[in-house]
């Protein structure tokens, strides 16, 4: 009991902490990967500090709602990355929510940014809005099929639970797993802005997302709602790692030094993800918007398949 | 007094309440007093049916020497109809409540006021009807009444049009009902609703009852494809009748529904569930989609109502489909998330009917595209409003997203289901109804950021005005219970429990000993969700991250023009609009489901004419079924015509010929 | 069958199934023509699995005719005519991708439905791989009749018949596997042969005089 609250404090505070370094290994290896030399990995987190620290220049016409996005946004984002084990499914509050209230928090915290897109009154935060909104109507029924596979193989939506099933012996190699995977990732991509749905690095092309959405935000609100972003792609990742990849996490008996073990391999985690994300990333060119609902589409009916051909494995 | 004769005491009130409204033509004050009149009887209503649901009163009967003279007329009080009094006597009090202040606006009130009350007590009778006779006679009062509320503004030709389409359908719906009850009632005649459930029937009239059913509620309650006339006429009324059409008559039509097929009827075969499973889920997509497309505030609600009623009848046939399979816990969970999500969308429709009513009456605009701003003009409605968004959105910690959660807990055991179409056809509708939420959040980001937000696109929404107290305080307390709701779902389920109790004898656990106000539908192990643990949290952490980044690193603030990418424009026309917001799920969706098409006509280089965009989109169902029922009623009825024309002989003639066919049948027949 | 032969039995053919999901949903010529070398592949290897798992050599012959011919030989051949020919590269569907893909899981919903009513009381792996098996001959089937194109004509025919070859192989003790694989080969090889000639010959048509008649400017 005193463990698991201590564990689930140390999940709060270490996924705030993490999460610009994981950022900043993106950005590291992507830089290296095309032969620049990139900047330090703590570098997300200077930009931050520095956001934090400087004037918000607030548009005229910005009412309350704009202001109080940031916030909403980094809180919906944090609480649902606070649920989602990275090092131990141990968590006090696991039971608060389970995988499908993770998505809708998230999904709320979108509804605050794109209102507050359109809140300002410019073409920009319209074409954000109304894209993401048109992105995030694949995505989410993608991810909750998804889960919906996941729950069946697992019998629960509560992740703790389907982390531990997963990380026993008794799952075999499944299709359905597999189809689950890439249907995930093609959801951390799209929900995430990466490439090839929405590119992180540059708001100043007609086909951005999510930098075209957030463009009048400036000073503290910016730094709110990048570390929100950063937040996002730490929860996709552990969420990944926590049901695809669950060795080495430690589990409600486990005592302090296989927490820490487990908590070092989460680390290791992180940067092999960051890495990985960096490789596709260069590898792969951006897509016209009007191709993504095919690419993110693919996630649908995989996820879909996915529950299906549970069927067969479960009735033969 | 029993609590039927209260309420039917009540009901009879309201009634009378409507002609008594005609004495108080041209006083000053007579709307207000007639409204209040209705939202105290309302709270009667709703305070009896809580107290039913607390086991006050439950099972008392009453037979009034009314209707026909054999019978009588029966009138009952069970569970189910304690509940849905509930949301008839919660909702008809608030909206009443709200008429107070709106009511004021309308220039033809004699239009409206002795309608009205007698339409919420119509409504309260069909609850309390215990026979086929006065069950369809208090639907059709209630039917017309609505219709006469429809064409207030009759002057207008859109009004006119709805209220000729609604006619129609009442009409239809109502002869399916009757066929059903027809047949419910078997060769015997057993028209009372006691005599009923001890009807046996066979599986193939089962079926035939239920098909009749969808037909007859589902066209009341907007089931695609029946459902071409709600768009139109809940936004014709008045804003506080649309209110009242949507959130609380809808739901009329759904205990009819519910009365018949989880009642009176008996368990359905297996396979008739998929259907209504399929059926719910493909309306609400058809729905939202619609509402998505659409630019007037009041028909976007209205669609999402559509929207709605299509996710409600998905999980009434996820129950279906888990009593048809004796699996008493599953189908008592789907049962519970289709009652609670009847509740919620009560409260969040008529919420946002008022709020649409406020715009209307603080701009005289409906179309989005001529609103814009309000935010700063009109606060708390603006407020109120994105509460009510955020709930029907499905978002946590509000009550659309606890509903939502259950049905998707209900999909997720359909895997002990043994049919294999069961099994398949489940996720495949889970799938739709996660589509359906994404696309309600993308549908409200459109109207309340394209509505409330922004810049004003017009000299109209510029100069609104915030509306009167009593009106708000309508709306707050309804944002109010869509709070509550979300952060105390498992009171809510618990007070439902002996409705799931009485139609498919268990319930779910019991939610109030559990910590921390968590549901745990199944087991712990299976799932669970606290609203008001994320409420907590998310308030939480959001205000700790405000005053930490305030207190610790900097809360200076400047005003300054928009960025906008270095070119901002001073043009509120360069805004997004709601047809340009629609457009990309236009493209992704529409042009297969909704056959919409644009086209784009550039003037030649040179030129300095304006270039055109025109937009096609419509609903399906209505090119494809109704236009050609239509045409094909012409085509028979010009063939008949020639009936009109003939000589007394050939008439003669008719007559004798229909005679001996007739008899020549009746030979056969023996 | 132990677990973990049973395992990857199960990963392979559902593997194929999944490739045959991403043919489907490719629109770009050379990248279906890399799918459908992935295809290949993984048939090749699921068939060689049953081979070693069935102690059954022949069907190493199988899986070999399957690498070496259709993984290799057959796509780099209709590359070259997709070059030659200067055929438009972008597959031309007839419905959009979205409707084929759900099209393709009703398909394969139909199919284990089937499969899994009809082989009740069979070997659990022979019942899946049929199901699998039945999947992927249909959306081979789909995408012949949803593309404009022939080279992707081609290769859902050959998908299709990636179908039949696992059905065959996972059905223990199906005669004539080699043979019957060995014969589709060479039928494939010559509708290969047959549009490339025709292709040919179309372009033969196209240099003679009357047709270039038609491209003079001072024609009146």
């Amino acid at each position: 009991m005193i463990l698991q609250l201590f564990v689930q404090g140390i999940q709060m505070l270490l996924v705030v902490a993490l999460a610009p370094l994981l950022v900043g290994i993106v950005r590291r290896v992507k830089a290296r990967l095309t032969r620049h030399r990139g900047a330090p990995l703590i570098q997300p987190y200077r930009d931050i500090l520095r956001l934090m620290r400087k004037e918000v220049v607030l548009a005229e016409n910005a009412s309350w709602l704009f202001r109080v996005t940031p916030y909403m946004v980094f809180a919906g984002t944090w609480v649902a990355a606070a649920l989602v084990p990275t090092f131990s499914t141990g968590l006090q509050f696991s039971w608060t929510a389970d995988l499908i209230a993770i998505v809708a928090l998230l999904g709320s915290a979108r509804f605050f940014l794109a209102l507050a897109g359109m809140d300002v009154g410019t073409s920009f935060g319209g074409i954000g809005s109304s894209r993401e909104m048109m992105i995030a109507t694949l995505a989410e029924p993608a991810m909750l099929l998804t889960v919906f596979s996941l729950a069946l193989v697992a019998g629960s939506t509560q992740l703790s639970h389907v982390s531990a099933y997963l990380a026993s012996p008794e799952v075999g190699l499944r299709v359905t797993l597999g189809m689950g995977l890439i249907a995930l990732v093609i959801v951390a991509l799209a929900e995430n802005a990466r490439i090839p749905v929405d590119n992180p690095s540059t708001h100043l092309e007609l086909t951005m997302v999510h930098e075209a959405m957030v463009l009048e935000y400036s000073g503290r609100h910016l730094a709110m709602i990048e570390l929100a972003s950063a937040l996002k792609l730490l929860l996709y990742v552990s969420l990944i790692g926590c049901i695809f990849f669950p060795w080495g996490i430690a589990q409600p008996g486990d005592g302090l030094a296989r927490h820490g073990l487990a908590l070092l391999l989460y680390v290791a985690k992180l940067a092999v993800a960051g890495t990985l994300l960096a490789l596709f990333e260069t590898s792969i060119a951006k897509m016209r918007v009007f191709r993504v609902p095919n690419f993110i589409g693919t996630a649908l009916m995989l996820a879909l398949l996915g529950a299906l051909l549970l069927f067969v494995t479960r009735s033969v | 007094m029993s609590a039927v004769d209260l309420c039917l005491l009540t009901a009879g009130l309201l009634l009378g309440l409507g002609p008594l409204a005609l004495l108080g033509q041209g006083r000053g004050r007579s709307s207000a007093v007639v409204y209040s009149a209705s939202g105290l009887l309302c709270a009667v209503l709703a305070l009896s049916g809580l107290a039913g649901l607390g086991g006050l009163g439950i099972g008392t009967s009453r037979v009034l020497p009314l209707g026909l003279p054999w019978m009588g007329a029966h009138f009952a009080f069970d569970a189910l109809t304690a509940f849905f009094l509930v949301v008839l006597g919660f909702g008809g009090g608030i909206i009443s409540l709200y008429a107070i202040g709106y009511g004021r606006h309308e220039h033809a009130p004699m239009r409206v006021l002795p309608f009205y009350p007698a339409f919420l007590g119509a409504m309260a009778l069909v609850l309390l009807a215990a026979d086929a006779f006065s069950f369809l006679l208090s639907w059709e009062v209630m039917s017309l009444l609505s219709w006469a509320l429809v064409l207030t503004h009759h002057q207008e030709e859109d009004a006119r049009k709805a209220g000729y389409v609604y006619l129609v359908m009442a009409g239809f719906g109502t002869m399916s009902l009757l066929l059903a009850f027809g047949l419910l009632a078997g060769p015997d005649g057993a028209y009372q609703f006691d005599a009923m459930r001890g009807t046996a029937h066979p599986p193939l009239m089962a079926v035939a009852i239920l098909g009749l059913m969808l037909l007859g509620a589902g066209s009341k309650a907007g089931l695609a494809p029946l459902h071409v006339w709600l768009p139109l006429a809940h936004p014709a009324a008045p804003s506080h009748v649309s209110a009242l059409m949507s959130g609380v008559m809808t739901k009329v039509a759904l205990y009819g529904f519910i009365r018949v097929v989880f009642d009176l009827l008996g368990p359905v075969a297996w396979w008739a569930s998929p259907v209504v499973i399929l059926l719910g889920a493909g309306t609400a997509v058809l729905g939202i989609l619609l509402a998505m497309m659409e630019r007037d505030l009041k028909r976007a609600l209205a669609y999402s109502t559509i929207e709605n009623i299509g996710v409600i009848f998905a999980a009434l046939g996820l129950a279906m489909a888990f009593r048809a399979n004796g699996m008493t816990a599953a189908a008592a969970l789907a049962f519970t998330a289709a009652l609670f999500h009847i509740f919620n969308h009560m409260a969040f429709k008529s919420l946002l009917f008022m709020g649409a009513g406020s715009v209307l009456n603080a701009t005289g605009l409906r179309d989005l595209d001529g609103l814009g701003g309000l935010i700063h003009r009109m606060p708390v409605t603006s407020f109120l409003v994105l509460v009510g968004a955020m709930a029907i959105s499905a978002l946590p910690p509000l009550n659309g997203f606890a509903s939502e959660w259950l049905i998707f807990q209900a999909v997720l055991l359909s895997p002990d289901a043994p049919q294999a179409a069961v099994q398949m056809i489940i996720p495949a509708a889970g799938g739709l109804l996660a589509l359906a939420a994404a696309l309600a959040a993308a549908c409200f980001v459109r109207i309340y950021g394209v509505g409330f937000l922004g810049r004003p696109h017009s000299e109209a929404a510029a100069n609104a005005q915030e509306v009167d107290r009593v009106s708000l305080t309508a709306m707050a307390l309804l944002a109010a219970t869509c709070l509550l709701a979300g952060i105390f779902p498992g009171t809510v389920i618990d007070a439902m429990a002996p409705v799931v109790d009485a139609m498919l004898s268990g319930r779910l656990p019991v939610q109030a000993d559990e910590t921390w106000f968590t549901i745990i539908p199944i087991a712990e192990s299976r799932s669970s969700y606290s609203g008001m643990l994320v409420f907590v949290f998310v308030a939480l952490s959001a205000s700790a991250a405000a005053w930490a980044v305030h207190r610790f690193a900097s809360d200076r603030l400047r005003r300054a023009p928009a960025w906008d990418c270095g070119f901002p424009d001073a043009s509120p026309l360069t805004q997004y609009s709601a047809g340009g917001f629609a457009q990309p799920i236009r493209r992704v969706y529409g042009t297969d489901l909704l056959g919409a098409r644009e086209t784009v006509t550039m003037p030649p280089p040179g030129d300095t004419g304006p270039a055109r965009h025109e937009l096609l989109v419509g609903d399906p169902s209505w090119n494809g079924i109704y236009l050609r029922l239509a045409l094909a009623v012409t085509y028979v009825t010009t063939r008949m015509n020639r009936l009109q024309f003939l000589t007394i002989r050939r008439y003669l003639t008719l007559v004798f010929m229909s005679l001996i066919v007739l008899l020549v049948g009746l030979m056969l027949w023996r | 069958m132990p677990g973990i032969a049973f395992d990857t039995a199960h990963l392979l053919s559902g593997g194929l199934l999944l490739v045959s999901f991403m043919m489907i949903y490719q629109d770009r010529m050379f990248s279906l023509l890399r799918i459908f070398a992935l295809h290949a592949v993984v048939l090749s290897l699921s068939v060689a699995w049953q081979a070693y798992i069935q102690g059954a050599p022949h069907l190493y012959v199988t899986a070999a005719i399957a690498l070496i011919f259709k993984a290799i030989i057959i796509p780099s051949a209709l590359r070259r005519i997709v070059v030659q020919l200067g055929i438009h590269r972008e597959v031309e569907t007839v419905v959009g991708i979205g409707v084929t893909m759900l099209a393709g899981i009703g398909l394969s919903a139909l199919s284990i439905v089937l499969m899994l009513d009809v082989t009740q009381g069979a070997d659990p792996y022979a019942r899946e791989d049929l199901a699998f098996a039945l999947s992927v001959v249909l959306l081979g089937l789909l995408m012949m009749v949803t593309r404009r194109n022939a080279v992707s004509q081609i290769v859902g025919f050959m998908s299709l018949e990636n179908g039949m070859i696992l059905a065959a192989a996972g059905a223990k003790g199906m005669p004539l596997v080699v043979e019957i694989s060995v014969a589709f080969s060479v039928m494939v090889a010559f509708i290969v042969i047959g549009v490339f000639l025709f292709r040919i010959r179309e372009r033969f048509d196209s240099v003679d005089v009357s047709v270039m008649d038609q491209h003079r400017g001072d024609q009146r």
